[in-house]
């Protein structure tokens, strides 16, 4: 409790547009927090919230006992690395990295300096001007300069988002073996989810200026609370289905004439119009001629498409209700994938269902099947 | 001139045929020139050979006259009998331009950091308003001015009737007259290159400063004066130059007892027709004026401006 980062129904709008819209969180002490939406969906409006760049329109922000809404910027125990770097250009990487130390009134800052410079792997460069700098580079300056100062909360915004992807492999485990050895709490926007899963202990999933769900990644990747998470974390197949009864611990649902069920602990609604969803990984395929077992959901399809991706093979596939599915398959053995325009069944634990609300009239048409949903206006 | 001189030496692209690289080469080394070239004539005609011909005028011999003809020779005694005596008018031309400048940029910083970076929708309508004077000619305004501060004019009249201020206060004929007329007529050019490199002015570096610690005063000094820095000795130099070789304001504003090297300059050439002085007296303005901006521009650590 001591120090926890706590958003009260925080709103932010510009103008009539709701940016930030009703949001609560609290971000424990020394927690790797990520948050994680689409592009627009007010990650950064939230960020300068707490760092106090925006007023939030109504709400507060709580560190501990002390609160943040109303104190001016400079006053906050919060650094803050940006989304664009914002480097003082006239200054050197050194000066950079030192700015906050310095304001702060310290007067011998080399020391500090140079081991967070060596920590982020630019002891050479400290005399260099940002604009001598690659992308990548520049962007280890700007959390370096914010961490110097060891805030109580550390806030970033996409810090990784122009690295390759050794680099960015790299910097997240230094990120992540830095969190856990100084012990300040990150609070780390990206829209990148495997970063996202990789790194945090609780992922929060942001959408339109809420967040839909909020948890350990496992948890949210498992058991997703909405169409939009579980779409948006990974991909999930979707099937428009009705809870039609129970028997044991498991729901009874019917989906296009088809029977299926799903275990009641997997549920976010256990009555009336649901999705159905699995994710492609659980989903198994059946050659032709071959038998599903029997206790297992099945669906009968076409393949309409194949991609061999090196350790994996991912199907499309169409249902006989003209729904698109996606199956990964792990290609463990030698033989080739599987033609397109093949017939297959395919099939997977009940246990591996999960079961989400859907509102009346959603879902007539087929669900979004692909994670393709850019702008983040899924159902 | 150099940067223009290392990309044009770049060579063709990679890739371009070996026949047709020496051709391209060779256009790319003399573009630069080619662009140069309207400029350079423009100099040489109006700027070199004026001061060259400046320059002879101002080794006449003084035993000559306009009558007479002059004589061509070495006589660097004019310039020694200039500074001796003209040397309080040139001081004077350099205390009145430096104070000019330093109260423009006083006035002209925050007016070009309001237009910049607050004025929103306003910013147009306010940049039209710095320029707006320019729209009556120099000596109109300054004419407008004399009649501002004159004697029975409603500003003395008002200050007179302030305590502590006596009934033979006045503002016509003083140096704060003239400097007055200075700050006035130069404060543009020391607002837009103050507006130019303030408008560029990120404000997301100002955020970073706020979130790194910094109060208000210094993000400013830290962040804000160091980067529009450009534009502090581009509107100096555009003002204080000019303003040490004004002689309007002198001459409408002041007395001969406030007159600057501009208006001696002006009556030794069209008054008392002795060219020699006056030519000299111009070289010396002109290396016064070199010397102290080449120091100041040393001293802003800002060569990257000239
Ligand atoms: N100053 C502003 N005035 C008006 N609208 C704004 C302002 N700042 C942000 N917005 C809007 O608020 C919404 C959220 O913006 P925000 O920058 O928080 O998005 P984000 O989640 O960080 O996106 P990204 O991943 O692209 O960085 C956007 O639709 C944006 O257009
Ligand atoms: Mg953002």
């Amino acid at each position: 409790m001591a120090s926890d980062l706590v958003l009260n129904d925080v709103t932010k709008r510009f103008g009539t547009f709701t940016a930030v819209d009703d949001l609560s969180v609290t971000v424990p002490q020394g927690s790797f927090f990520a948050l994680l939406g689409a592009s627009g969906c007010g990650k950064t409006t939230t960020l300068r919230t707490v760092a106090g760049l925006e007023e939030p329109t109504s709400g507060s922000i709580w560190l501990g006992e002390q609160e943040l809404t109303g104190l001016r910027p400079y006053k906050r125990p919060v650094n803050t690395v940006f989304q664009n770097y914002a480097l003082f250009p006239h200054m050197s990487v050194r000066d950079n990295v030192a700015f906050g130390l310095r304001r702060r009134g310290m007067k011998d800052v080399a020391a500090q300096v140079g081991d967070m410079l060596d920590l982020v792997q630019l002891g050479g460069f400290a005399d260099r001007k940002p604009a001598e700098l690659s992308g990548g580079q520049q962007q280890r300056v700007a959390l370096a300069r914010a961490l110097v100062n060891q805030p109580q909360v550390l806030l970033l915004d996409e810090p990784l988002g122009a690295l390759d992807l050794k680099l960015r492999r790299q910097m997240q485990i230094e990120l992540k073996r830095i969190q856990t050895e100084v012990g300040i709490t990150f609070l780390h926007v990206t829209h990148d989810q495997e970063e996202a899963m990789w790194m945090a202990d609780t992922v929060a999933v942001m959408n339109a200026g809420r967040i839909e769900q909020l948890g350990p990644p496992t948890e949210i990747y498992e058991f997703p609370a909405s169409p939009f998470v579980s779409n948006f974390l990974g991909q999930s197949n979707l099937f428009a289905a009705e809870v039609v009864g129970k028997s044991g611990d498991d729901l009874q649902l019917s989906a296009y004439g088809e029977r299926f069920a799903a275990p009641a602990a997997r549920a976010r609604a256990t009555a009336g119009h649901v999705w159905l969803g699995v994710r492609p990984e659980k989903v198994r395929l059946t050659e032709p001629g071959q038998q599903p077992p029997a206790d297992h959901n099945w669906v009968r399809g076409v393949l309409t498409d194949t991609c061999y991706a090196g350790v994996s093979t991912e199907y499309l596939l169409k249902t006989p209700w003209g729904q698109e599915m996606s199956v990964f398959s792990a290609n463990q053995s030698a033989g080739e994938p599987l033609t397109p325009g093949t017939e297959v069944v395919v099939h997977w634990y009940p246990s591996h269902s999960f079961v989400l609300q859907r509102p009346d009239g959603h879902g007539e048409q087929p669900a979004p099947q692909y994670a393709a949903d850019p702008l983040g206006v899924a159902p | 001139m150099t940067a223009l001189i290392g990309t044009a030496s770049g060579g063709a692209a990679p890739g371009t045929p070996p026949e047709a690289a020496p051709v391209a080469r060779n256009r790319r080394r003399w573009s630069p020139y080619l662009l140069l070239l309207p400029g350079g004539l423009w100099l040489l005609l109006f700027f070199v050979l004026p001061s060259v011909q400046l320059a002879g005028t101002s080794l006449y011999d003084r035993s000559g006259s306009l009558e007479t003809g002059y004589q061509q020779g070495f006589a660097f005694s004019n310039y020694l009998d200039a500074i001796q005596a003209y040397w309080p008018h040139l001081l004077r031309s350099a205390v009145y331009a430096g104070i000019a400048t330093v109260i423009c940029l006083v006035i002209g910083y925050p007016l070009a950091y309001a237009i910049a970076q607050k004025a929103g929708r306003w910013r147009n309508l306010m940049l039209v308003c710095v320029i707006a004077p320019f729209f009556t000619t120099f000596l109109v305004r300054t004419l407008a001015w004399k009649s501002i501060l004159s004697d029975n004019g409603a500003l003395v009249e008002f200050l007179r009737g302030l305590p502590l201020i006596g009934d033979d206060f006045r503002l016509l004929a003083t140096p704060a007259a003239v400097i007055c007329g200075l700050v006035y007529n130069f404060l543009p050019f020391m607002v837009l290159p103050l507006y130019a490199s303030l408008e560029r002015l990120d404000g997301r570096l100002l955020e970073a400063s706020r979130d790194l610690y910094a109060t208000p005063v210094q993000t400013f000094r830290k962040v804000t004066l160091p980067l529009s820095m450009p534009g502090v000795v581009a509107g100096t130099l555009l003002t204080f130059i000019p303003a040490a070789g004004d002689y309007i304001n002198a001459e409408l504003l002041g007395t001969p007892n406030q007159y600057m090297i501009g208006n001696v300059i002006d009556s030794s050439f069209l008054v008392r027709l002795d060219y020699p002085l006056a030519a000299a007296l111009s070289f010396l303005l002109m290396a016064t004026i070199l010397i102290m901006v080449f120091a100041y521009v040393r001293r802003a650590g800002s060569e990257e401006v000239v």
